[in-house]
């Protein structure tokens, strides 16, 4: 029982890791970015070349993903994103699926299409007891790194500088721009650290499952769910239908496997009719 | 009037269409593979044994120069269907081949018997495939060929109970279906049959609650292709130290993932008609030719399907002198009989079945790698599903 919970919080938290970013770029700049999960497929792929090819620990792999993903995320931005802004939603969901299909393919030439994986540093694998329930040391590992994540992301929106800037430069940005913020640059930060978040996300998930070039595909829909049912205004939304939806999942699946797959899909089926708005979010400004 | 016309143009067009058929001196093969979604690394294996084959045998069988075509299908089975009309309809071509799954292989059926066009399938496992058309030639295998030997073996080792986690599509259920069947034909009990979903990228409540009915055994299967995320969560969930063996079918082990799984999965049994370590003269010039020309890529059971496809369609064309007319080929494939890299092959001449060697294998490391070191030989499985 309580394995299950864990299994399920840990399967949550890492779905919030990597829908985060996408969180801040729909909710917080009101940009589509189907192309998420690319981002975490880079910085997934990333750790297993490090740790594959070079020998490089998988404690040196999460940063250098987080970095990767976010000067990817960076470069992209100022090249290719900044002209989507003004665009209709069509166009940006058009663009974006585009970039995964490119990514999907790039990454398939370079990379093989095989399933890959990295082994886990000893001091992450194995099981431990905790009240009696065996419980995966990685699993503990990624619900700890979640958590500290989550609050220092909801720390910097709501309490530092940068984060009411970045709200005002939301809300108004001819007026922010205006009252002398540089949003150009606060909207290039703002989607490096989440395309950074999605990398450090996808080395994360190589400790649980593996990478392949369909992972962008794969994975929007999951990052999609968790938006339409937390909402995309704040972090705590997502945050905990991440968890709902994570627990649901491997309960689900574990109490009554025979319709299991379908448990998710449901809850967001509910949600939507119940609150089209989103699960903790408040009702249309 | 107008009607007339134009009926009398297609008939012209059909006889001009025609005529240069009847001279032709290259015969077309056609294969549908998924070389990208889901499934591409079968399907890139698959086009890397038929590269091995045509490098080793080279591109002319009695008399006639044989081209291969090969399309992408992205796993999609609306588009294989479509692909093989095109092949047939504007390639022209005399042998169909390929097809990465159960659904494209049903797709493709009626294209086949219509164009009276053979169609040699090379992955799709499904055992219902070949009564779809009289056209179809399976050289790969069966699900129950793949499940029966592991059911025997586990049965004869002490493994009174057992789970099945299977991927819940046609040849998961098949191998749920039929390893359950002869499991406790031979008195063991099957505790739980679990179905993961395809595309789950997570397998932790299937696996936490296999753990929890405390069998002797979990029996797995995935497609090919999908065996390192599964076993990376089997090993990661401590079974041995649960005293529960893994079993699986040799998809599991897939030799293209097998290597990076790591010492965890070192003495796994499973069951498979091909391993690329299997010991003898055929397979070590196979897998010579097939490293040399796709870049040091290892052979798995796919790429020994499609090299075997690419034989089969030699030997039907050498015993028809070079004749392509479709019946005259499916008539010369049956029965056919040959020294494979998997070891001694054949085409049931009655179903168009293939009935290929079964081995019991153990994952050990040699020469630094890891392999699936074959330690019993079930031998020929006749799919007991045809009538």
């Amino acid at each position: 029982m309580l394995t299950i919970l864990f299994d399920g919080v840990a399967y949550g938290m890492l779905l919030f890791v990597l829908a985060i970013g996408l969180c801040v770029t729909l909710g917080l700049m009101n940009f589509i970015n189907l192309a998420h999960g690319a981002f975490a497929m880079a910085g997934g792929y990333l750790t297993i070349v490090m740790m594959n090819r070079y020998g490089i620990s998988f404690y040196w792999g999460l940063p250098a993903a987080f970095v990767f993903s976010a000067l990817l995320g960076v470069v992209l931005e100022r090249t290719l994103y900044v002209h989507l802004y003004t665009k209709s939603h069509l166009d940006q969901v058009l663009f974006s699926i585009g970039l995964v299909f490119m990514a999907t393919a790039v990454v398939d030439y370079f990379m093989g299409a095989n399933q890959q994986t990295i082994n886990l540093p000893p001091s992450l694998e194995g099981r431990v007891n905790f009240l009696g329930a065996s419980i995966g040391v990685y699993r503990i590992f990624t619900i700890i790194l979640c958590g500290l994540l989550t609050v220092g992301l909801q720390f910097v929106l709501s309490k530092t500088r940068f984060g009411s800037r970045l709200r005002a430069a939301v809300d108004d940005g001819r007026v922010a721009r205006g009252m002398g913020i540089d949003v150009t640059r606060i909207f290039a930060v703002t989607f490096a650290v989440g395309s950074g978040l999605a990398g450090l996300g996808g080395a994360l998930s190589t400790g649980i499952i593996s990478m392949d070039p369909t992972f962008p595909l794969k994975y929007m829909i999951y990052f999609l769910i968790v938006i339409s049912v937390g909402g995309s205004t704040t972090i705590t939304g997502p945050f905990f239908a991440s968890l709902l939806l994570g627990v649901a999942d491997v309960a689900g699946k574990y109490y009554v496997p025979a319709v299991g797959g379908f448990i998710i899909y449901t809850i967001m089926v509910v949600v939507l009719i119940l609150r089209p708005q989103g699960l903790f979010t408040r009702a249309s400004r | 009037m107008r009607r007339q016309i134009l009926k009398g143009l297609a008939a012209s067009a059909i006889a001009l269409a025609a005529l240069p058929a009847l001279a032709q001196e290259t015969v077309k093969v056609g294969l549908i593979l998924p070389m990208t979604g889901q499934q591409a690394s079968t399907g890139r294996q698959l086009e890397a044994g038929v590269k091995a084959y045509m490098a080793q045998h080279g591109n002319k069988v009695a008399g006639k120069t044989v081209e291969v075509i090969i399309k992408d299908d992205t796993g999609v089975a609306d588009i294989s269907k479509r692909l093989a009309q095109e092949l047939v309809v504007n390639d022209k071509v005399s042998v169909l081949g390929g097809f990465g799954l159960t659904p494209i292989a049903m797709a493709v059926g009626p294209v086949a018997t219509q164009a009276k066009v053979p169609a040699v399938i090379m992955t799709a496992a499904t055992s219902v495939i070949v009564e779809q058309s009289p056209y179809f030639v399976r050289v790969g295998r069966t699900m129950p060929q793949m499940t029966f030997p592991i059911a025997d073996w586990a049965a004869k080792n002490g493994i009174k109970s057992a789970v099945t986690l299977v991927s819940d599509y046609a040849p998961g259920i098949d191998a749920e279906k039929f390893f359950k069947e002869r499991f406790e034909a031979a008195g063991g009990k099957v505790l739980d049959a679990l179905r993961a979903p395809l595309a789950s990228p997570d397998f932790a409540a299937f696996l936490q609650k296999a753990k929890d009915l405390k069998p002797d055994a979990l029996f797995l299967f995935v497609p090919s292709g999908q065996g390192a995320t599964l076993m990376k969560q089997v090993i990661d969930r401590d079974f041995a130290g649960a005293k529960i063996r893994v079993i699986a079918t040799g998809d599991v082990t897939d030799d293209d993932l097998l290597n990076d799984m790591g010492d965890a999965v070192l003495g796994m049994v499973t069951s498979h008609d091909y391993s690329a370590d299997h010991d003898s003269a055929e397979n070590k010039a196979f897998v010579e030719i097939f490293k040399k020309v796709n870049n040091n890529l290892r052979p798995n059971m796919m790429a020994v399907a499609a090299y075997d496809g690419m034989d089969v369609i030699y030997r039907a064309l050498n015993a028809t002198k070079g004749d392509a007319n479709g019946q005259k080929l499916v008539d010369a494939m049956k029965g056919q009989k040959w020294m494979s890299p998997r070891g001694p092959m054949e085409i049931d001449a009655a179903t168009r079945e293939a009935i290929p060697p079964m081995f019991i294998r153990k994952v050990e490391r040699k020469n630094g790698e890891l392999y699936n070191v074959e330690f019993e030989a079930t031998g020929p499985i006749k799919d007991p599903t045809h009538k």
